[in-house]
């Protein structure tokens, strides 16, 4: 056979000089995405977005078919991908999204969770009821649920009267903000921590849960030997209920994605893991939510407001507020109507 | 029997399937644990920086305000508005910072923090649905367990409070959390198999030339036989294309060696290896392109169809 020499324009080429523009424009579109808000693209633009999108993915099929052109393929591959995510990942705007937590997903993922939120419940009630027990046996177990600096001075040597000075002192009062900033970061951390060791079973959030509720069930006895009980549940419970309400919260979630690690029930357990995981994170985001108001209330609202029943009407007034927002069900039009 | 999926390109271990709603497989590839891991050490470069930044700046703010108060003459309140604001501003800063540059940066439209975006990945579903936030908060979260948690009986051991076994058994315990992603098949952190995502490549090419286009004058003078374009099928095709889009002279001299001594090629006088290989790419690529235009993808040389 005589050597042909090559003169012609390959096919494959001739396909690339014809489509390139649309893929450059596509490119450029997507570029663009990446740096301004949607809204800043003409309408021109947006109508063009999905049609260019699925030119090029049309063209990356027939290019897989007919051109061998490794750079073209790898080129027109990851082009396709990030068009793929722009064209399908839209996601709503922030506004919208926000109201959606707060009239739906947060209350919602939070009733889902309730068995798990009743079991960190009862496990933080247990943790106290055995401290408060051991203590009134022998007040030396004090010094085991509360480490030498979490004590600050209030252990069962402590007088009456330094006691009770704890509960009315209007503590770092110049630096209050301060004080709750610090509160709040260093609870949310926790229960953020909480949250993640969940992944082991469920059995370290358990522990935790547990030596918390050892924490205050050993102040509580110390101040009920005193004859303080009533006024140490005023000084905890203004902020208490919350913060108790929001670490139980995370243990929730923590026990949730731990449960379903360990019993993923009917799906697989990555489908299950990845259902499960997205609840708890929606419940978490409302933990820590709950946890910077826990914060002001500690730092600020208890430094304030030093009168018994004041103390426990806010107490009480946050629990009901809590448990109306997230446990009484409401229309479900509403919430439909945001999604 | 017809094995009827020869033709396709079988997917590498790294690829996985994204098939869009219109039916195209995206053949996404899989970020390598060694991306992830310089990812991750750029990210963690980038928060340390700059919480080292901030409390620098921080500390001279207040050593300003203090000597500033004192020219003056008044004792500086320790409640005054301005070093409140600061001070909330550098904790909820170091909150945000530890807690929030993941989120925030994946929550973006790349879906990548800087330290991703340098290495070339980006995060997504792994049922290629949209990326929530509850998802991105799940993945990161878990971040807790898998690099505080080791960090911290690290730190129990420079304390050596605590008895050398147990913080052992601690880091051997944690470590299962920080080495998770080498092994599953997916390279799945804890966080993302809590949250159902993935880390795929995402790398910014750009459209480079068509080689075919690269013709030099003598491009006319260069003739093969079929003969000499059957020695070789796509694999070697697509090695030629690497060599000369790297445009690394050795390289090409070695491989212009190569091909002219296996199809028995006499060079032209004046031939240079670049427009031998240019030449003969434009030449192999045309024969290989029109059988696959008929159905036959000739794999490597091996490949007899």
């Amino acid at each position: 056979m005589n050597p042909a020499p090559f003169t012609a324009e390959l096919k494959s080429a001739r396909f690339r000089r014809e489509r390139e523009e649309d893929w450059r424009r596509l490119e450029g579109l997507l570029k663009r995405l990446e740096t301004q808000p949607v809204s800043k693209l003409s309408d021109e633009d947006l109508i063009a977005l999905p049609v260019l999108y699925r030119a090029t993915l049309s063209a990356l099929s027939v290019a897989r078919e007919t051109t061998l052109d490794k750079a073209l393929l790898d080129y027109l591959e990851g082009l396709c991908t990030r068009a793929y995510f722009v064209v399908y990942g839209a996601r709503p705007r922030l506004s919208r999204r926000l109201a959606r937590f707060f009239a739906a997903d947060w209350p919602t993922a939070a009733r889902a969770l309730w068995r798990e939120t009743a079991i960190a419940g009862l496990l933080f009630a247990l943790g106290a009821g055995i401290a408060f027990w051991l203590y009134s046996r022998d007040p030396d177990w004090f010094y085991a649920f509360m480490p030498g600096k979490t004590a600050q001075g209030r252990d069962p040597s402590a007088t009456t009267e330094a006691l009770r000075k704890v509960l009315y002192d209007n503590g770092p009062h110049d630096i209050l903000a301060i004080f709750a900033t610090f509160l709040f970061t260093h609870n949310a951390q926790i229960a953020i921590f909480a949250f993640a060791l969940g992944f082991a079973f469920g059995v370290p959030t358990a522990l935790l849960m547990v030596t918390n509720g050892c924490l205050l069930g050993a102040l509580l006895a110390l101040y009920a030997a005193h004859g303080l009980g009533f006024q140490l549940g005023g000084w905890l419970a203004i902020h208490g209920v919350t913060e108790i309400f929001a670490t139980c919260l995370a243990g929730a979630a923590g026990f949730h994605i731990g449960w379903t690690l360990a019993f993923p029930g009917a799906k697989t357990r990555t489908e299950a893991m990845a259902a499960a995981g997205r609840r708890a994170a929606t419940l978490m985001a409302g933990v820590v939510l709950m946890l910077a108001v826990a914060g002001a209330l500690e730092g600020v609202g208890r430094q304030l407001i030093t009168n018994d029943p004041a103390r426990y009407g806010v107490a009480l007034t946050s629990a009901g507020a809590w448990g109306y927002y997230l446990y009484v069900p409401r229309r479900r039009r509403k919430a439909k109507a945001l999604g | 029997m017809t094995d009827y999926t020869r033709h396709l390109d079988r997917p590498t271990d790294a690829q996985r399937q994204l098939i869009t709603p219109e039916g195209v497989d995206l053949r996404i590839n899989l970020g390598s644990a060694s991306q992830r891991a310089s990812a991750f050490l750029i990210d963690a470069a980038f928060i340390v920086g700059i919480m080292i930044g901030v409390t620098i700046l921080y500390v001279l703010a207040l050593l300003a305000m203090t000597s500033a108060s004192r020219a003056v003459g008044i004792n500086w309140p320790r409640g005054d508005y301005a070093l409140q604001i600061l001070s909330v501003l550098w904790l909820l800063g170091f909150f945000l910072l530890r807690n929030g540059w993941f989120l925030g940066f994946e929550l973006g439209p790349r879906a990548a923090t800087p330290g991703k975006r340098i290495v070339g990945l980006q995060v997504a579903m792994r049922n290629g649905g949209r990326l929530s936030a509850d998802a991105l908060i799940a993945r990161n979260a878990m971040r807790e367990i898998e690099v505080f948690l080791p960090l911290t009986f690290l730190a129990y051991n420079a304390g050596a409070n605590v008895d050398g076994w147990i913080v052992l058994l601690g880091l051997l315990w944690s470590g299962i959390f920080a080495l998770f992603p080498l092994f599953n098949r997916d390279r799945l952190r804890v966080g993302d198999l809590v949250a159902g995502t993935f880390v795929v490549q995402a790398p910014r090419r750009r459209l480079a030339t068509d080689l075919t286009q690269r013709r030099s004058s003598m491009a006319p003078t260069f003739a093969f036989t079929p003969d000499q374009l059957d020695v070789y099928g796509v694999k070697e095709l697509q090695v030629l294309e690497d060599v000369l889009r790297r445009n690394a002279l050795s390289a090409q001299r070695v491989v212009a060696d190569r091909i002219r001594g296996k199809i028995d090629w006499t060079p032209r006088p004046g031939e240079s290896d670049g427009d031998f290989l240019d030449a003969y790419y434009a030449a192999l690529r045309t024969r290989l392109e029109s059988k696959l235009l008929l159905g036959k993808r000739r794999r490597d040389k091996h490949d007899t169809a």
